[in-house]
């Protein structure tokens, strides 16, 4: 039994730390909504207390209720017969537990129902739901389906559709993926149509969709005919009804709890979101930003319970007459783990943090054009905040789902032979978290999201600042070596780019964004090492790993065997 | 007619929790040492009262005696949905015994007026007697469903209820026309979780004591009053009453009005006895059967 928001102290530290100040502010409207809505919070400080219940709650749940039900979701799964599908008992529960509690709505408007939260909370609770059952999470961290529907549609749909949400009447289904358009989403084929009425109908097969029996559907379709390319796909919500054929069930490695469907459209009726043709290039690309960052929650929520797992066995198991825990090799490893933990919140949070000052600075600039106002400063604030989301995003998605996987892969291996069974949680964390750097886009995609901000060093202004800054004592040392890895990183920059080849670019872009993140993550490491000294430690081991990393990362892009010119045939030619 | 349901709850010391100077010699808890919590079958009474309110509608009024900061329980109960939250707290209140806490009890229910159901837990931790619920249905009249395990009906048209309650070796199933109360034992129904709009609205909700708490000298009484009156008319009050609010005898509450006195605390350890195993035979089986019908463990 724990609370996993009051008793991971990590979690805290991150809470305590982030600054909501402007972003509450302005989401609250200057504290008006305090007038209409006897929840809201009158001040930041009030705010900031109910922030700290909320999660709590969302702690008590993931921690004394989901937990509990994790394993057992796991083996019943969710099942499918006579074309319906029923989740796992504990599941079902879980969801009902949440909804008992009012988290259904977390960051929509309260005029919807919704408890307008920034979206940091909401990764806060990913992370806490996920360490619970990474299953739910899928269902939980839909909330993001909402958001795209409160963003995009006109106001009688969100009237329509978002009070259900909050409330947790229904439960939303993203459906984009086709059996011919995975990662290339261009290629979607499913067809919209309209009647003489001007009325729109869907018609296709989608493929992997997490909870395709829900209640309401976003569905990417092809509405302009005759088109191939993403400009003629648009966005449509619907209802789950009887013209939805769930068609099977996916049976999956890990996640077993929450259903992966494979779905037939016969001429549903739909509603367009938006504009016709803006539905992937507009709506799913934020879309998926969302998404992203809800699956390097679950992924850290994940590697966390894992690590708890390892930690805890790693002190009990006696071998050669002493815990395993004093044999350096594991002390390492689990070191590795708490090192990959603490940087992966580290870089969440600040992610999440600049996915909400730019939305609030869409907020205000919406604001002042309606009151008529220059939004000239807000504009270019806010495309500021846009680079840097669309760069941490991808960032946190990519490392953080790949360190997770390690996470739990170490796990196992901490626990030797016994963690192989099924018997103990490890065996499942490790099945759970397999996903996490391949939905909502591979690693691979994510790297090709992240490089531009690279290249373009979206974060340079700030890396100037720190390396302007006077740094103390150990601070100082460990400043210069982030120094010495941006001169590295420069230097694998320079070289890819003046090859002028793209596909070495596209080879190479992994370590440069490994490379350009571990700059952005080390100073934020050593202003937490400033205000608690344990930090320290931690990025110590941080910086001084990604250093040697980085040495490693511009010996193979400079000096490395170019695969390129490799004749690929032959390498692969035998089995 | 809208149903009314008072819940009878207490706040009690974590008993899970005791060590060393807890015990005062004479045998009574030092609450004090201990963390306060919301008594477990209470909490499961409240629960079963909010799943009949949301099966019928009504309103759920949660009452508790107690210390000035039993307040902190009743705003738990306002978060889980309770629609209102009574604190009877006077110093000459205290040290109560189970006669005097259910007078007590009693005059705040006939205080409170109309009801159709009053819940409680089957006992609570610090003292484990699971007098008050009875005494208190005694005192007010009516019939009692005691140790709930289930409500199966509600009839609000018959005005009767139908429940399930557990007796030894097994269940009885009772019915009982309207008003009735009923204690809850621990298993029934799982507390619900805090409601997060609900948490953020009334953890604003205060007692008169924590009213008159935020007010120092230079206030006058007026001022208090405008304060009492503003937290009633945001709802954010706790009805908070005294002796004289419930309109009770102060010789009958309190110490005065407890008979009960401590005799004397012993230290029980409960130990295994001896074992004794039973062959894997059919023979066996049949011995064991007809032992344990012989010490009257079943048949």
């Amino acid at each position: 039994m724990s609370n996993f928001f009051t008793e991971n102290q990590d979690i805290q530290f991150q809470f305590n730390r982030i600054d909501l100040e402007k972003i509450t502010r302005i989401r609250e409207k200057d504290y008006t909504e305090a007038e209409k809505y006897p929840f809201a919070p009158r001040d930041y400080e009030d705010a900031k207390d109910n922030f700290r219940r909320i999660l709590e709650v969302v702690g008590d749940i993931a921690g004394n209720f989901v937990a509990e039900r994790a394993r057992e979701v796991d083996e019943l799964g969710s099942t499918f017969e006579d074309g319906k599908v029923t989740y796992a008992r504990g599941l079902e529960e879980a969801l009902e537990r949440l909804n008992q509690a009012g988290l259904m709505g977390f960051i929509l408007e309260r005029k919807y129902g919704g408890l307008n939260l920034p979206i940091s909370l909401y990764i806060f609770g990913i992370e806490m739901v996920s360490r619970g059952d990474a299953s739910l999470m899928n269902l939980f961290g839909l909330q993001d389906i909402s958001e795209t529907i409160e963003n995009y549609a006109s106001d009688e749909i969100k009237e329509e559709f978002l009070p259900k949400f909050s409330s947790g009447e229904v439960t939303g289904a993203m459906v984009l993926t086709e059996p011919d358009a995975g990662s290339d989403l261009q290629a979607v084929k499913t067809r919209a149509y309209q009647d003489e009425n001007g009325n729109w109908f869907l018609s296709g097969v989608k493929r992997f969709i997490t909870n395709g029996n829900a209640d309401v559907c976003l569905v990417l379709a092809r509405s302009e005919e005759g088109t191939r390319d993403g400009r003629g796909l648009s966005l449509f919500v619907c209802y789950g009804d009887d013209t939805v054929q769930i068609r099977r069930i996916e049976h999956k490695l890990g996640i077993k709890g929450s259903p992966t469907c494979e779905m037939q459209f016969h001429d549903t009726p739909a509603k367009l979101i938006g504009s016709r043709k803006r539905g992937l290039i507009a709506y799913v690309m934020s879309l998926m930003n969302g998404a992203r960052l809800g699956v390097a929650a679950q992924a850290l929520g994940i590697a966390q319970a894992a690590y708890v797992e390892a930690r805890r066995y790693a002190s009990e198991r006696e071998q050669f007459g002493k815990p395993i825990l004093n044999f350096p090799a594991v002390a390492e490893m689990l070191i590795r783990m708490k090192v990959d933990l603490e940087s992966s919140r580290t870089l969440i949070y600040d992610t999440a943090h600049a996915v909400d000052m730019h939305k609030i600075s869409e907020m205000e600039m919406q604001r002042l054009q309606e009151a008529g106002e220059s939004i000239s400063d807000i504009r270019e604030e806010s495309k500021q905040w846009k680079a840097m989301a669309d760069f941490l995003t991808p960032l946190s998605k990519f490392v953080i789902s790949e360190k997770a996987n390690r996470i739990c892969y170490d796990a196992i291996q901490i626990h030797g032979g016994t963690g192989y069974m099924q018997e103990f949680n490890v065996e499942r964390h490790f099945r759970d978290v397999r996903i996490t750097n391949i939905y909502e886009g591979t690693s691979q995609l994510q790297v090709i999201a992240a490089i531009g901000g690279v290249i373009k060093g979206v974060a340079d202004g700030i890396f100037d600042a720190n390396e302007a800054r006077e740094y103390r004592h150990e601070a100082r040392q460990l400043a210069n070596k982030l120094a010495k890895i941006r001169s590295l990183m420069n230097k694998c920059k320079d070289y890819v780019l003046e090859k002028d080849d793209k596909a070495y670019q596209e080879l190479h872009s992994a370590e440069l964004v490994e490379m350009y993140g571990s700059i952005y993550v080390g100073y934020i490491l050593l202003d937490e090492a400033a205000e608690d000294s344990r930090k320290m430690l931690i990025a110590k081991k941080y910086i001084m790993d990604a250093l040697a990393t980085a040495l490693h990362h511009t010996e193979s892009i400079t000096r490395g065997f170019d695969t390129l010119f490799a004749d690929v045939e032959q390498i692969l030619t035998r089995e | 007619m809208s149903l009314h349901s008072i819940v009878l709850v207490k706040q009690v010391p974590d008993t899970s929790n005791i060590s060393g100077d807890v015990m005062r010699p004479d045998g009574t808890v030092n609450r004090a040492r201990l963390p306060a919590i919301f008594n477990p079958e209470d909490q499961e009474a409240l629960e079963l009262a909010l799943r009949l309110k949301d099966e019928h509608g009504g309103t759920v009024t949660a009452l508790t005696m107690g210390p000035p900061n039993a307040a902190n329980m009743l705003r738990d109960c306002l978060y889980m949905g309770a629609d209102r939250a009574i604190l009877v707290s006077d110093r000459r209140f205290a040290a109560a015994d189970t006669l005097a806490t259910s007078y007590a009890l009693h005059k705040a229910i006939l205080h409170i007026g109309d009801y159709d159901l009053i819940f409680g837990g089957r006992q609570a931790i610090d003292g484990d007697t699971a007098q008050v619920g009875p005494q208190t249905a005694e005192k007010m009249n009516i019939p009692q469903i005691t140790y709930t395990q289930e409500i199966l009906n509600l009839d609000l048209k018959k005005r009767t209820i139908r429940a399930r309650r557990a007796i030894k070796n097994g269940h009885e199933i009772l019915e009982a026309p309207l008003p009735v109360l009923l204690t809850v034992i621990k298993g029934s129904a799982e507390p619900r979780p805090f409601e997060v709009r609900r948490l953020c609205t009334y953890k604003r909700a205060q007692s008169k004591f924590e009213i008159e708490a935020t007010v120092d000298d230079s206030h006058d009484l007026v001022w208090m009053e405008e304060l009492m009156e503003r937290a009633k008319t945001q709802n954010l009050y706790i009805e908070t009453w005294n002796i004289e609010d419930i309109d009770a005898d102060v010789e009958m509450c309190g110490l005065a009005g407890s008979p009960t006195k401590v005799h004397k605390v012993e230290n029980v350890v409960l130990s295994g006895s001896e074992f004794k195993q039973v062959p894997a035979t059919a023979e066996g089986m049949n011995e064991m059967i007809t032992e344990l019908m012989q010490d009257h463990i079943f048949g």
